[in-house]
C-alpha cells in the first residue's frame, strides 16, 4: 500500500529566501496551480528523504503575521491553520528565517511555532549574514524557540540534507504543544528581540554593501537616471538581442512549410497545414525570444532586490495620480504579461489602489503586443540610426511603451478621483538586501514562462488560427470570379459588417478581419494577417515572402500608425478579462475595464489616423 | 524629533508612535515590520528630486521604505 506523502509547508517573511530554498529542495519538478477561490499561486513540488520516500512541499506566500494585511497573507494564514476546504493542513512547517534579519523575523516565527504543528526552523542565508558581520549561535536559538534549527544556504545547497533529516525526525515524533500564544504583538516583539540578542555571537555594522549600493541607486537624481536607463536598455535589448534567434525560428518554420509543399499535393489539407497552422502558429512562436528577454530582465530585477528600489524611486510620481510605489511592481510585471501583473496586485494593502492598479494594468504594453508592434514597425519604420547607437525602430517601440504608460497614468488619475474615490495611498515596504540572482532559479522561472507561452500558442492561438482559416477558406469563391477568396469567405463578410465602424479610424478590410480573432489573444492579430495574406496570395512567390513587405505594400503609413495606436489601448485578451473577473469577484469591473479601454483605443486610433493624414502620410 | 526630520545616518531610538493618527492598515503593517518604542532606528535615504519622499530607514538589520506622512507619526530621540 502506498501512503500519501507528508505535506510540508515552507513559510516565512517575504525576502527570507523561501523560494530559493523551495527550488533547491524540489528542483525543477514543480507544479503551479491556484488555491481554490483565489488566484494566489500554489507552488508545490516533491523532495526526497534520505531513504527515497517523497515529501510534498508547498511554498507559501511571504507574510509578516497570521493577522493578514493582504490577500497573499490571508492565504498563508488559511493554509497554516488548515482553513482551506479541500486542502489538507500541512503535517509540518519549515519556518524560513533570514539569518541577517532575526530581530525582525523572529516574531512571526514565534507566532507560527505557537500553532503547535511539528516545526523545523531553517536559518537561511547564514553566509550573507556573515558577510554582513553577523555571527549566530543556532543552538542557543533552538533552545529558546523549543524547535530544531538548521543552518542553510539555499542558493549554495548548503544544509539541505540536515534539514531533510531533521524534518524526518520531527515528523516521526511530534513535539508536545507547550507554547502559549503570546498575548500581544508588543510582547511577542519583545520576546523576539530578546531571543535574537541571545543568539547573536558577534555583530558589526550592518549591510555595508546594501547601504553603499542604495546610496547610488536611491540617489535623488542619479537613482531616477539609473532606473530610466535600465528600462530603456531593457526595451533596446528586446529588439537587439532577439534578431538572431528569431531568424532561426522563422527559418525552421519556412523549411517545414516548404517540406510539406514538396511532399503533399496541392489541396485543402496542404492549405490547412501551411496557410493555417504553420503561417498562424509560426508567426507567433517567432516572438518567444523577445518575450523571454523581457521576462529575463524582470526576473533579474526581482531577484537582485532592485525591484523595491524602483518602487521607492517611482513612489512619488505614482502618488501624483493617486497610486504608490506598491503599484509599480505589478505594473512593471504587466510589461511581460498583464495576468501575473494583475495577480501581483494582491500584495497591495489598500483595496482601492489595488482596484485602480488592476484596471490600468492592461495599458502596460504586454509581450503579446510585441508581435503586433514588431511586424508593423518592421514594415513601416526604416531601420536607420538616430545616432549614439540608438535605432529608430527601437525608439518608436519605446514611444509606444511611453504612450501606454501615459495613458495608464491618466486613467489612474481619473479612476482614483471619480471611480474609486480614493483619498489616500500608502507606501510601506521592506527593502531586501541586494544579492546576485541565482542562474538556476532564473532558468527555472524562464522555462516556466516559455512553457506557458508555447502552451498558449499550441492551444488558444492554434484554435483561433484554425477557426479563422476555416472562416477564410469557405465558402470557396467560384472559379473566374473577380472577388478574392478572402472577400468571398464567411470571415470576409463578417469583416464587411465591421468595416463601416472602423473605417473612420483608418482601418481597412484586413484589419477589420484581424481584430476580431485578436480578442482571443493579441498575438493572433499577426497570425490572422499572416493567414489572410497566405490564403490570398495568388502565386507561390508571393506566399513565400514574409508578412512585413506585404503590409508595407498594402497599407498607408497613416493606417499602420492608427493600428499601432489601437493596440496601445485595446483590451484584446480574453485571459486578462477573465483574471480581472476572478480578482474583483464579479463582472462589474471587467465590463468597466473593457468599455473604457475600447473607447480609448477607438479615440486614439482615430486621432492618430487623421493627424497622420493631415501631414500627408 | 519626528522621524521625517531626523538627520540622515544618525542612530536614534523610537520614543513613541502616534498610532491614533495612522490608518489601521498602516499601523498594523508598521507593527509587523517591528516599529515600536525603544527600537533603534536610522534614516538612510530620502526620496527623489524635489520631493524627498519617501524615506528609507534602517530598523534592526532591515531597511524599510515609508512615506514622510507616516514617519511624522514616529517620535524619535537621537542616541548620544
Amino acid at each position: 500500500m502506498t501512503q500519501t506523502p507528508p505535506l510540508v509547508a515552507l513559510v516565512g517573511n517575504p525576502n527570507a529566501g523561501k523560494s530559493a530554498l523551495f527550488n533547491a529542495l524540489t528542483g525543477a519538478r514543480q507544479k503551479i496551480a491556484n488555491y481554490p477561490g483565489v488566484t494566489v499561486e500554489r507552488k508545490s513540488g516533491r523532495a526526497p528523504f534520505a531513504d527515497g520516500r517523497p515529501v510534498e512541499m508547498i511554498d507559501l506566500p511571504g507574510a509578516y503575521s497570521l493577522d493578514p494585511d493582504s490577500l497573499d497573507e490571508a492565504v498563508t494564514r488559511d493554509v497554516v491553520l488548515g482553513n482551506i476546504s479541500g486542502h489538507r493542513r500541512p503535517d509540518a512547517l519549515v519556518i524560513v528565517l533570514d539569518a541577517g534579519n532575526l530581530d525582525n523575523h523572529l516574531r512571526f516565527a514565534l507566532e507560527l511555532i505557537a500553532q503547535g504543528l511539528p516545526t523545523v526552523v531553517a536559518l537561511n542565508m547564514v553566509d550573507l549574514a556573515e558577510r554582513d558581520g553577523l555571527r549566530l549561535d543556532a543552538q542557543v536559538l533552538a533552545r529558546a524557540l523549543g524547535v530544531p534549527v538548521i543552518e542553510t544556504v539555499a542558493v549554495r545547497r548548503r544544509g539541505l540534507e540536515p534539514l531533510m533529516a531533521q524534518l524526518e525526525q520531527t515528523l516521526k515524533a511530534p513535539r508536545p504543544v507547550t507554547e502559549p500564544v503570546a498575548a500581544s504583538f508588543g510582547a511577542q516583539n519583545q520576546r523576539a528581540r530578546d531571543i535574537a540578542r541571545a543568539a547573536i555571537i558577534s555583530e558589526t555594522a550592518s549591510r555595508q554593501w546594501t547601504r553603499r549600493l542604495d546610496a547610488i541607486l536611491l540617489h535623488p537624481v542619479g537613482g531616477v537616471v539609473i532606473l530610466l536607463s535600465l528600462l530603456f536598455l531593457m526595451f533596446q535589448a528586446v529588439y537587439g538581442w532577439s534578431e538572431a534567434p528569431i531568424s532561426w525560428i522563422e527559418g525552421g518554420f519556412s523549411w517545414l512549410s516548404e517540406g510539406i509543399k514538396t511532399v503533399m499535393p496541392d489541396g485543402l489539407l496542404r492549405s490547412f497545414l501551411t496557410d493555417g497552422v504553420i503561417a498562424g502558429v509560426g508567426s507567433v512562436v517567432v516572438f518567444l525570444p523577445q518575450i523571454l528577454i523581457l521576462f529575463l530582465f524582470i526576473l533579474l530585477l526581482e531577484a537582485s532586490g532592485y525591484m523595491t528600489r524602483a518602487a521607492f524611486v517611482m513612489d512619488r510620481m505614482m502618488a501624483a495620480v493617486g497610486l504608490s510605489g506598491h503599484s509599480f511592481i505589478p505594473l512593471l510585471s504587466s510589461f511581460a504579461c498583464a495576468i501575473p501583473g494583475i495577480m501581483a496586485t494582491r500584495t497591495i494593502m489598500d483595496q482601492k489602489e489595488r482596484l485602480a492598479t488592476i484596471l490600468i494594468a492592461p495599458l502596460m504594453t504586454c509581450s503579446a503586443r510585441l508581435p503586433v508592434y514588431t511586424v508593423i514597425i518592421g514594415a513601416f519604420i526604416p531601420a536607420s540610426s538616430v545616432g549614439l547607437g540608438i535605432g529608430l525602430q527601437g525608439l518608436v517601440l519605446f514611444g509606444l511603451y511611453i504612450a501606454g504608460i501615459l495613458g495608464a497614468m491618466l486613467a489612474a488619475a481619473v479612476i482614483q478621483r471619480f471611480v474609486t474615490q480614493s483619498r489616500t495611498s500608502s507606501f510601506l515596504i521592506e527593502m531586501p538586501r541586494y544579492q546576485w540572482p541565482r542562474p538556476g532559479d532564473i532558468a527555472i522561472n524562464l522555462w516556466q514562462r516559455a512553457w506557458v507561452f508555447l502552451r498558449r500558442a499550441g492551444t488558444i492561438i492554434f484554435a483561433a488560427t484554425v477557426i479563422l482559416w476555416a472562416l477564410l477558406s469557405f465558402p470557396k469563391a467560384p472559379d473566374g470570379s473577380n472577388v478574392s477568396q478572402v472577400e468571398y469567405s464567411v470571415a470576409g463578410r463578417i469583416a464587411d459588417g465591421l468595416e463601416p465602424i472602423v473605417r473612420p479610424i483608418g482601418f481597412n478590410h484586413d484589419i477589420a478581419l484581424a481584430i476580431i480573432p485578436a480578442m482571443a489573444a493579441r498575438e493572433v492579430a499577426v497570425s490572422a494577417l499572416a493567414t489572410v495574406y497566405a490564403i490570398d496570395a495568388a502565386d507561390e512567390d508571393a506566399a513565400a515572402t514574409s508578412l512585413g513587405p506585404k503590409l508595407a505594400a498594402d497599407w498607408s503609413l497613416a493606417t499602420a500608425l492608427a493600428f499601432l495606436a489601437w493596440f496601445v489601448f485595446a483590451p484584446q485578451c480574453i485571459s486578462t478579462i477573465a483574471v480581472t473577473r476572478r480578482e474583483t469577484n464579479g463582472w462589474k469591473w471587467p465590463i468597466f475595464m473593457v468599455s473604457y479601454l475600447f473607447a480609448l483605443a477607438y479615440a486614439a486610433a482615430g486621432i492618430t489616423y487623421w493627424t497622420a493624414r493631415s501631414f500627408g502620410l | 524629533m519626528q522621524l521625517d526630520h531626523l538627520p540622515l545616518n544618525q542612530i536614534a531610538v523610537i520614543r513613541a508612535i502616534d498610532w491614533e493618527s495612522l490608518p489601521d492598515q498602516e499601523g498594523h503593517r508598521l507593527r509587523s515590520l517591528g516599529f515600536e518604542p525603544g527600537v533603534t532606528i536610522e534614516a538612510l535615504h530620502k526620496g527623489i528630486l524635489m520631493w524627498r519622499d519617501p524615506l528609507a530607514v534602517r530598523i534592526g538589520r532591515m531597511t524599510v521604505a515609508l512615506r514622510t506622512k507616516v514617519a511624522a507619526a514616529i517620535d524619535c530621540e537621537l542616541s548620544a
